[in-house]
């Protein structure tokens, strides 16, 4: 089971993401949420430190368009992505380990797709690193 | 003085949650956890018995912060907030983690992995309540008095309503008269109620009213200050035997922004427009408006006997305006049946890719039915063609049926209707820079929540209506504009407004001064000041900071960050998902 930590915000990705338990959608039991106002404010150092203390996988369950705080959301939070990407090869680990996708309020289906896609993407990483 | 006597409470939510995670093994697994001095199970938190016991064990215990570990906090974050506050606790020391809709209720087939998860998820919540500062909501003293935007229908019965609560409204209009979309309408949809009578009853209102102030010709330049206290500058431009437009200084408690939408207009071509015989609903509405008296439908001097009218014309496109605008089939549809009306024996053809004539409106849809339309219906794929200048000056309209296996039908016009919606005002710009608004991929206003919170903006004390946040009829806009009408009221008349607390800080000791969150904070809620040494450090306008935290991960010092969702506050909860 790999272990991804999601970060998601209050006002739309959360609603979304709730949406998913209501309808009894699964996903893979390594997912973790912890919110946050929105996701233009998400620290990629946070992200760094998620993976190197055990986390497989970094989600960023983005406000996308539908961020009442930033026209630009969107921008911001890619930039966020990519600084911690940076970050993340710079200790050495794999930047694919690290995924964002805008989800929106009612996007339950969207949600569990990408955990699920993500899951499986981060057991194959796994597997390359132990053939090397 | 971070929490160090922690209650952690986890909900079997009857059977929601215990059902499918072992609770009880979940409060045995954190008994021991630093810093928790009880654990319990609760049947249903949010009962009255259990906000009872809580409050008990709180007082007794001296609890200094809780965790409560049940459904999501959407639903009861308030209820458990005030809770903990009845207990004398700090409302922001309560976590409420949700280990319903995010734990039991996905995972319904791994018991021991739920249970699992809960553990780390409680564990986590417990790392949030042992970081969380006690927090108190800023409370802003309030002007009684309010700026209105726009002075269409939506805005003027919103300025009517705030006038009638005994506010000072000031009633911004960028035309040289009030009324806007409906003031040049002669008959509304459903009732046929006559769009410049109603605007001038309205106004007659409005008159009445002493405290009610209408400027015309005007604009908003400035806004500065923040909820209960807006200072803005109005520019009203010069009238007859001025040569100098006039600024007017106001100070209001909010602002309502009731700017409208506009027609869309074709480009060029698009279906033939720009071409003789080719119009938009907005000039067919115009026509029939101009004739009212006429017993036929004439144009340029010819009686029309076919219209064929293009629905979706600008609208519901794959880029640019993706978005339906709801009220053009019920108006072109409404259109249609005056034309029924005056003269039976016109052939009107619609084209249309889908038909919203919503709710009761419906009854327009079956009424142009029984009078004989014809509705035909095409693809995206493809879409009608207009061909100009057949047999004299004919119009021909090529459409494939989608309901008669696409069969390719040829319709001779003498007018086209090009059924168009609405889009964003240019002069929306200077409202959306001035107020610092967000608008959405549309580009029309955006609501912080569209069902629960839909006419409030991120700007605290700026409100939303009518088309400003999206294409509405009469009576949706009114609707809307009334409602922001009411919450811009309720905290008007209230004296004062309390806003949450998580808003941007700075840790003096960590930053150096670099500027990056100043560039960075779209609100312009970060300055640089000076410490008493002289030295530059970002000061942060609680008035003016939304909390989104733009300005966290560009301080390379991690000097920033909003309270509630700090640094170490985050890395501990990290710790704690991970904690087996």
């Amino acid at each position: 089971m790999a272990r991804i930590l999601v970060f998601s915000t209050n006002n739309i990705s959360d609603p979304g993401i709730d949406l998913c338990g209501s309808n009894h959608m699964d996903y893979p039991l390594g997912v973790s949420v912890i919110s946050v106002p929105c996701s233009s404010g998400i620290d990629p150092r946070w992200i760094l430190y998620a993976l190197e203390h055990g986390f497989d996988g970094v989600f960023v369950a983005a406000d996308g368009t539908d961020c009442s705080y930033l026209q630009d959301c969107t921008t911001r939070t890619g930039k966020v992505i990519r600084e911690a990407q940076e970050l993340a090869k710079g200790a050495g680990l794999d930047p694919r380990r690290i995924k964002m996708a805008a989800i929106c309020s009612v996007c339950s289906e969207a949600f569990q797709n990408h955990m699920k896609k993500f899951d499986q993407a981060l057991e194959e990483l796994r597997g390359e690193g132990n053939e090397d | 003085m971070a929490s160090q006597k922690i209650g952690v409470f986890v909900c079997r939510c009857g059977g929601n949650i215990s059902d499918y995670v072992d609770v009880e093994k979940v409060v045995e697994s954190i008994k021991g956890v630093e810093g928790v001095k009880i654990a319990r199970v609760n049947m249903f938190s949010c009962s009255d018995s259990a906000q009872e016991e809580m409050i008990g064990l709180i007082k007794r215990e001296g609890l200094d912060g809780i965790v409560i570990a049940s459904c999501s906090p959407k639903l009861h974050l308030n209820t458990f907030r005030q809770m903990a506050q009845r207990a004398g606790l700090n409302p922001y020391q309560y976590t409420q983690v949700n280990i319903r809709e995010q734990c039991s209720w996905t995972h319904t087939h791994d018991r021991d992995g739920a249970t699992q998860k809960a553990t780390r998820l409680v564990r986590a919540g417990i790392e949030a309540t042992r970081h969380s500062e006690p927090l108190h909501p800023i409370e802003v003293v309030t002007r009684p008095s309010v700026l209105v935007v726009g002075a269409g229908i939506g805005g003027l019965r919103a300025a009517i309503a705030l006038g009638e609560m005994g506010l000072t409204v000031h009633l911004l209009e960028k035309a040289d008269r009030p009324g806007g979309l409906v003031g040049t309408r002669k008959a509304l949809f459903p009732t046929g109620a006559d769009g410049t009578s109603e605007i001038d009853s309205l106004l007659q209102r409005i008159h009445t009213l002493q405290n009610i102030s209408l400027y015309t010709n005007a604009s908003l330049v400035k806004k500065e200050g923040s909820i209960g206290d807006f200072s803005v500058s109005i520019r009203v431009e010069p009238k007859d035997g001025q040569d100098r437009a006039d600024t007017i200084q106001l100070n209001v408690g909010a602002i309502l922004v009731t700017t409208g939408a506009t027609p869309y207009v074709p480009k060029e071509g698009e279906y033939g427009y720009g071409a003789k015989g080719i119009v938009t609903l907005r000039e067919f509405l115009d026509l029939l408006d101009s004739s009212r008296d006429s017993d036929g439908i004439y144009y340029e001097g010819k009686r029309v006997r076919r219209i064929t009218y293009i629905y979706c014309v600008g609208s519901r496109q794959k880029e640019g305006h993706t978005y339906c605008s709801r009220f053009c089939c019920s108006s072109a549809i409404f259109a249609s049946l005056e034309v029924h009306k005056r003269s039976p024996d016109v052939l009107q053809y619609h084209l249309y890719r889908d038909i919203r004539t919503y709710g009761s409106l419906e009854a327009l849809y079956q009424r142009a039915l029984d009078q004989g339309s014809l509705f035909i219906r095409f693809s995206p794929d493809s879409p009608p063609k207009v061909e100009c200048g057949h047999n004299g000056g004919g119009i021909k309209v090529l459409v494939k049926d989608l309901l008669t296996s696409k069969r390719e039908l040829e319709i001779s016009s003498d007018l086209v209707v090009l059924v168009t919606g609405l889009v964003p005002r240019v002069e929306q710009q200077e409202v959306q820079d001035v107020l610092k608004l967000p608008v959405g991929i549309d580009g029309f206003f955006n609501e912080i929540h569209p069902k629960l919170r839909p006419v409030e903006t991120v700007v605290a004390g700026v409100y939303i209506g009518g088309c400003a946040q999206g294409p509405k009829n009469a009576q949706e806009s009114v609707e809307s504009s009334l409602g922001a009408a009411a919450k811009a009221g309720s905290i008007l008349l209230k004296g004062k407004v309390e806003l949450e607390p998580f808003v941007a800080e700075v840790d003096e000791g960590l930053c150096d001064g670099c500027g990056q969150c100043v560039e960075a904070c779209p609100y312009d809620a970060i300055t640089m000041g000076q410490r008493s040494d002289g030295t530059p450090v970002a000061v942060v306008n609680t008035r003016l900071c939304k909390g989104e935290g733009a300005c966290v991960p560009v301080c390379p010092k991690e000097a920033l960050e909003i309270r509630g969702y700090g640094h170490e506050k985050i890395r501990s909860m990290i710790r704690g998902l991970l904690t087996e």
